[in-house]
C-alpha cells in the first residue's frame, strides 16, 4: 500500500492537467451537442457515437488530402449535419422510433466511416503538417485558449438561436408537441434542425479531437454519448448546487462545458491514480449512474413511502414510551 | 365560415375494435356562430373537433374554411385558421417555457418562423394588456413558467392564446371539464367575453348541459357518430335540461352519469 502510494507522483497529475483542461474544453463541445437533443428535443439520440467518429474521419483524411485546418472543421460540422438529418428523417418521415433512429444510423457509420479512412485508424502525420488545435506541450496553452474560444462562440450561437423563433418553435416541440402543432409549428421540421445541428457539432468535436491527438479511430466515437451525457448532467448537478434556482439559461450551456471539464479532470485523476485505461468506460457508467441517480434520490429522501412511514412509527412508538 | 360536408371517420378498421366514430356528418357554421356541441361517451363530439383540427385525416368528405378546403392539410398547416383549447389543461401550453414564450409562440401562428428574436419588448408590454383582461394576476408573471400555473390559469392562457391572432374558427374541446366548477364558470365567463368581443365563430364541445343551453345562439346533439338534433336561435333559448334528456331517450343514446348530474 505505501509502495503504492509513494509510486504517485504529485508532478506527474500537475503536468496532466492541462491535457485534461483541453479534452475537456473539446468534449464540452459534444457535450452541448447532446444537450441539444436530450434536454431541449427531449430525443435521446444515439446518433453522436457515429457522428463523433464521421467528424474525426473527414477530418484526418482531409488534413491528409491538404486542406487547410479550418476549411476541414467546416467539412466535419457539415458531415456530422448530414448525419443528423439521416436520423431526422428515418424517424420524422419513415416512422422509426428515436433511439433505433439513431442507433441504424450510428451502426451505418461505422462502415462510411471505415470507408472513409480505408482502415480502422489514420494518423495525422506529425510535423508535417499545421493544425491549430494540437496536444503538443509547447503550444497546448494556444490550443486551451482557442477550444476555449471555440466553446464560448458555440454556447453565444446556441443561447441566441434558441431564442430565436425558429428556435422558440425547437424547444416547445421538445417540450409540447400537441401544442406546437396546435400553434402551427411543423414538428417534424424543428426535431430534424435540431438533430442536425446537434450532429454537426459532435462532428465538429470529433473533428478537433482529432487534429489534438494526431489521430482518428473508427472506434473514437465509441461510448461518447455516455461521455456527452456525463458532462451534460454533472454540470446540471454542479450548477444547481453552485447557484441554486437562480439558473439562466446561458449558465445551463457554460455549465455542460464545465461538466465536460469536470469529467475529463477526473478522468486524468483517475488514470494517475494507476486505474487501468480499460477500466474507464465502466468508470464513465458508474460516475453517470450516480450523477442521474442524485436528483432522484435527494427528491426520494424528501417524499418518499418508506420515508414516512418510519416518521409515522416513530412518532407511534413515542406516543407508546408516554 | 366552417362547412363540414358529409365527413366518416372509422378508427381501427377491419379489426374487432372497429369503430365508427363519425358517419356521413355535415355541419356548417355561420360567421359568427357559437354553437354547443353535447353528446354521451364516443358520440363523436370529440372526434368531429379533431377532425377539423385535422389530427388525423378524415376517410371521406370535406372540411372548408372561409372558402379553403383543408382536408388534405396536415394538423400544423391547417392551425393559422383555427384556435384551439383542449380539455387537459397540460395540453395547450409548454409548461417548461414562460408565459411570455408561450404567447410569442401563439402570436406567430401561420407565420413563417425566421431567426428574428423569439419575443420582442413591445410584444411584452401588449401580452401584459391582454393577460389584465383576464384578472388572474398573471400580468406580473410574464416571466414565470407555465408549468407554475394552476390548471384554471392555464387554461385561460390557452384560451388566449387561441384568440389573440384572431381565428377563423375556435374548437373548444370541454375546455372546462377539467376544472373545479367555481374555475370552471371564470373560465367559461372569459370565453363568451373573448368570443363576443371578437365575433369568433366557435364549436364548444361540453359534458354539461346547462353550459350548453346558457352559452352560444346554437346547440347540436350528437349519438353514435351522428348529429342527432339541431337547435338554434329562439328555440334554443327556451331548452331545459329535461327537454335535452328527452332527446337523449329518443334516440335510444346513452346518458352518462356525468351529463345527467352536471
Amino acid at each position: 500500500m505505501a509502495a503504492y502510494f509513494a509510486s504517485l507522483n504529485p508532478q506527474a497529475l500537475w503536468n496532466a492537467a492541462p491535457g485534461g483542461l483541453a479534452q475537456g474544453l473539446i468534449w464540452g463541445i459534444m457535450a452541448l451537442g447532446v444537450y441539444l437533443t436530450f434536454r431541449i428535443l427531449n430525443f435521446a439520440d444515439m446518433t453522436c457515437d457515429g457522428s463523433f467518429a464521421l467528424g474525426g474521419a473527414t477530418a484526418v483524411m482531409l488534413i491528409l488530402a491538404g486542406w487547410s485546418p479550418e476549411a476541414v472543421l467546416l467539412i466535419s460540422f457539415l458531415c456530422g449535419l448530414l448525419a443528423g438529418l439521416v436520423t431526422g428523417i428515418l424517424h420524422t418521415v419513415l416512422g422509426i422510433p428515436d433511439i433505433l433512429a439513431g442507433i441504424l444510423t450510428q451502426i451505418s457509420l461505422y462502415s462510411i466511416n471505415l470507408n472513409i479512412m480505408g482502415k480502422a485508424n489514420q494518423a495525422v502525420p506529425a510535423g508535417q503538417v499545421t493544425v491549430h488545435f494540437t496536444s503538443n506541450i509547447r503550444y497546448l496553452g494556444q490550443t486551451i485558449a482557442l477550444t476555449l474560444i471555440v466553446d464560448v462562440v458555440i454556447v453565444g450561437v446556441i443561447y441566441w438561436f434558441l431564442g430565436t423563433e425558429i428556435g422558440s418553435a425547437i424547444r416547445a416541440t421538445g417540450i409540447n408537441q400537441n401544442m406546437s402543432r396546435a400553434q402551427g409549428i411543423n414538428t417534424n421540421l424543428m426535431k430534424v434542425i435540431a438533430l442536425s445541428v446537434s450532429n454537426g457539432l459532435i462532428a465538429l468535436s470529433g473533428g478537433i479531437l482529432t487534429e489534438y491527438q494526431g489521430f482518428a479511430d473508427v472506434k473514437m466515437g465509441q461510448g461518447s454519448i455516455v461521455i456527452g451525457l456525463a458532462a451534460v448532467i454533472i454540470g446540471e448537478v454542479l450548477a444547481e448546487a453552485i447557484l441554486g434556482k437562480r439558473l439562466g439559461f446561458v449558465l445551463r450551456l457554460a455549465f455542460t462545458v464545465i461538466g465536460a471539464i469536470v469529467y475529463y479532470f477526473v478522468y486524468v485523476f483517475v488514470l494517475w491514480l494507476k486505474f487501468p485505461a480499460d477500466d474507464m468506460k465502466l468508470l464513465t457508467a458508474i460516475v453517470v449512474a450516480i450523477f442521474l441517480a442524485v436528483p432522484y434520490l435527494k427528491q426520494i429522501r424528501t417524499s418518499s413511502f418508506r420515508g414516512l412511514a418510519r416518521r409515522n412509527a416513530k412518532l407511534a412508538s413515542k406516543k407508546e414510551e408516554k | 365560415m366552417l362547412e363540414v360536408r358529409n365527413i366518416s371517420k372509422t378508427f381501427n378498421p377491419g379489426t374487432i375494435n372497429e369503430k365508427k366514430a363519425l358517419e356521413n356528418v355535415s355541419l356548417t357554421l355561420q360567421d359568427g356562430d357559437f354553437v354547443t356541441v353535447i353528446g354521451g361517451n364516443g358520440a363523436g363530439k370529440s372526434t368531429i373537433m379533431n377532425a377539423i383540427a385535422g389530427v388525423w385525416p378524415v376517410d371521406s368528405g370535406q372540411i372548408i374554411i372561409d372558402g379553403t378546403d383543408v382536408s388534405g392539410l396536415s394538423e400544423y398547416k391547417r392551425a393559422p385558421f383555427l384556435g384551439r383549447v383542449f380539455q387537459d389543461p397540460m395540453t395547450g401550453t409548454a409548461g417548461d417555457m414562460q408565459i411570455d414564450e408561450n404567447m410569442a409562440l401563439a402570436a406567430r401562428r401561420g407565420q413563417r418562423r425566421t431567426l428574428r428574436w423569439g419575443v420582442s419588448n413591445k410584444e411584452r408590454q401588449q401580452y401584459m394588456e391582454l393577460l389584465k383582461s383576464l384578472d388572474l394576476g398573471l400580468e406580473d408573471r410574464l416571466t414565470a413558467k407555465v408549468g407554475l400555473l394552476s390548471g384554471g390559469q392555464r387554461q385561460a392562457l390557452t384560451l388566449l392564446m387561441a384568440t389573440m391572432k384572431k381565428p377563423k374558427v375556435l374548437l373548444l374541446d370541454e375546455h372546462t371539464a377539467a376544472l373545479d366548477p367555481k374555475t370552471a364558470a371564470k373560465v367559461l365567463a372569459a370565453t363568451d367575453r373573448i368570443v363576443n368581443d371578437n365575433h369568433l365563430t366557435t364549436l364548444m364541445v361540453t359534458h354539461n348541459m346547462r353550459d350548453a343551453i346558457a352559452h352560444g345562439n346554437r346547440l347540436i346533439m350528437m349519438s353514435n357518430g351522428h348529429i342527432i338534433y339541431d337547435v338554434g336561435g329562439e328555440d334554443k333559448k327556451k331548452l331545459h335540461v329535461s327537454d335535452l334528456l328527452a332527446r337523449f331517450e329518443e334516440a335510444g343514446a346513452e346518458v352518462s352519469d356525468r351529463m345527467a348530474l352536471g
